[in-house]
């Protein structure tokens, strides 16, 4: 019966329909700069959903609404049933942020950066210290334990960023770029991190800049100057463009873009 | 002198607290005149104490290395005039618009910005609708831009550039090496560093460097084709079940995601190999199953070199 919810997201969970992030015309204003244009889209429970564009192209603003730190020029959003305008405090408590970066306190060790963030999203102690000792096994940390993280090779500093942003189980945990610069093994060990999320029924709203990552995502959208230019399936995508990788999709649509970066 | 860069058994360690870190194991290499030499390596694989030994800014704690005909340590000066250098962190000064910064790097090195416009023109004409804009204001596009222009403004011998399009996008990164190209028509050798795998197959020679140790050194086409296994692409409906099922297989040797694939290694190469795998992810329920045998890529390689 535990056969994999992952790959079937992409149907049952839209039948079974549970909106964790909803969009709806969600803009972003700076002076005459739009930096996210009227975006609409919405994000389902346990999908691994794949926020991609050109740099510049507004998905950092967008991803700051989001999770509630920069408040919407126009337009409405909710993330885990909470408004991004009128509940961003509820948010904050509702969700996990990993960047590249900045993820953890180097001058900590790993154990006490497991407490720290444990402490700050609310876990008591007692519960702090058994999911303490379940991640740490689960990373096969045991002898970094007491080791400053900014000593463990950036992989290990990955996952661990990773699995501390889902220490509280958050309803939606969000990826800006955490692969950048990673091997391509622990890359891919970050990906089954992902995926063991996606299926305890985390919702991952990720964005990078390798295309073989895009094709792991149930769905992908893909910004253009602030606006939202495609959202589908890698597979969708990829008929829809009649062509064979996402790295063409991708580059179908960006090199139209007329702004570039920040 | 046919090389640009010779790199001898260079070693770099760094104390940290109680601890020695060795950055570089005593790695050589060499860089021929007017190469596009590629060090592909994750974050940590010591490619910037490498760069900052090879521009004369660290000095090695072992081995000997040359740039253009100069010793890195004896002749640290005469390295600096003929080298670009452009670190991986954003270097110019902030405060300065991108005009004053081009200019400035110009009257260091006793050259104007006409002197060699031609050597930059390619790249400075995208930025030079905002040459009264202060660095510190520019986009991330452009500051690239403009760090590249300054680095290449006393037209030097050799370009080191560190991790140029990390973080850059996809459209950018083959716009950048697309100038790199074009930059390499004019004579200059070129050292570049990547983490992105891909980026691999436009260099003429590359290194696969991780954890201050070069894993392999050559063409990447002979580096691809000196994979010592048939490499298999798979895929089914379920990709990620597939991956748990593909693992469990007796027969398959690795087994990873590669994009909308899975790539396979068999254990054993025999002729049943393909069938007894079809056979086994039948009996588990996988369907519209593709498997095809394909040709490695750098990061297979990289894969494989890691074990």
């Amino acid at each position: 019966m535990h056969r994999s919810k992952i790959v079937s997201l992409n149907y049952s969970s839209k039948m079974s329909g549970e909106i964790v992030i909803q969009a709806n015309q969600l803009t972003k204003q700076f002076g005459d700069f739009i930096a996210a244009n009227s975006i609409t889209f919405e994000v389902y429970k346990g999908e691994i959903f794949g926020f991609l564009g050109a740099n510049g192209a507004g998905k950092t603003t967008a991803m700051r609404m989001l999770c509630g730190l920069s408040s919407p020029s126009s337009g409405q959003a909710t993330v885990a049933g909470f408004d991004v305008r009128t509940q961003p405090e509820e948010i904050k408590k509702n969700i996990g942020y990993m960047s590249q970066k900045f993820s953890l306190y180097e001058d900590l060790t790993v154990a006490e950066n497991i407490q720290f963030f444990g402490g700050i999203y609310g876990l008591s102690n007692k519960h702090l210290k058994a999911k303490s000792e379940e991640l740490i096994n689960q990373l096969g940390l045991q002898s970094a334990k007491g080791q400053l993280v900014g000593s463990l090779p950036l992989g290990w500093k990955q996952k661990l960023s990773f699995s501390i942003a889902i220490l509280h189980q958050p309803k939606v945990v969000f990826l800006d770029e955490p692969t950048g610069g990673v091997d391509p093994v622990t890359r891919r060990q970050f990906w089954d991190l992902i995926y063991q999320a996606a299926e305890s029924g985390i919702t991952v709203f990720v964005t990078t800049h390798y295309m073989d990552e895009a094709e792991y995502c149930n769905r992908i959208s893909i910004m253009v100057d602030g606006r939202i230019e495609a959202l589908d399936s890698p597979s969708g995508l990829k008929k829809r463009f009649n062509v064979s990788s996402m790295d063409e999709v991708f580059y179908q649509l960006a090199r139209k873009a007329k702004r570039s970066d920040n | 002198m046919d090389y640009s860069v010779e790199v001898k058994n260079i070693k770099k360690t760094y104390q940290a607290g109680k601890e020695i870190v060795t950055a570089l194991h005593g790695i050589s290499f060499d860089v021929k005149q007017g190469e596009l030499f590629g060090l592909i390596g994750p974050d940590g694989a010591g490619k910037t104490s490498l760069f900052r030994i090879l521009t004369t800014v660290l000095l090695p704690d072992g081995g000997s290395a040359t740039v253009n005909g100069f010793d890195v340590v004896k002749d640290y000066k005469k390295i600096r005039n003929c080298v670009g250098y452009m670190p991986g962190k954003f270097s110019l000064y902030q405060d300065l618009t991108v005009e004053e910064n081009l200019s400035f790097f110009a009257t260091l090195f006793n050259t104007t910005i006409e002197e060699n416009y031609e050597l930059i023109k390619d790249i400075y004409v995208q930025i030079e609708p905002f040459k009264t804009r202060r660095a510190g204001k520019l986009s991330g596009g452009m500051k690239q831009k403009l760090a590249l222009s300054c680095a290449l403004i006393h037209k030097p011998a050799v370009l080191f550039l560190d991790e140029p399009t990390t973080g850059v996008d996809p459209v950018s990164r083959k716009e950048f090496w697309e100038m790199l190209k074009r930059l390499k028509q004019q004579g200059i050798t070129i050292v570049v560093s990547t983490p992105y795998m891909d980026e691999a197959t436009l260099c003429d020679r590359i290194a696969l460097i991780q954890q201050g140790k070069i894993l392999s050194i050559d063409k990447p086409e002979k580096i691809t084709k000196s994979f010592p296994h048939q490499l298999y692409a798979i895929k089914s409906a379920e990709i990620y079940q597939l991956l748990k099922d593909v693992n469990a297989f007796e027969n398959s040797l690795s087994c990873y995601a590669f994009g909308e694939y899975l790539h396979l290694i068999f254990k054993e190469e025999h002729d049943n190999r393909e069938t007894d795998l079809l056979k086994f992810l039948k009996m588990r329920d996988h369907s519209d199953i593709e498997l095809k045998p394909i040709d490695a890529s750098i990061e297979d390689c990289f894969i494989e070199l890691l074990k």
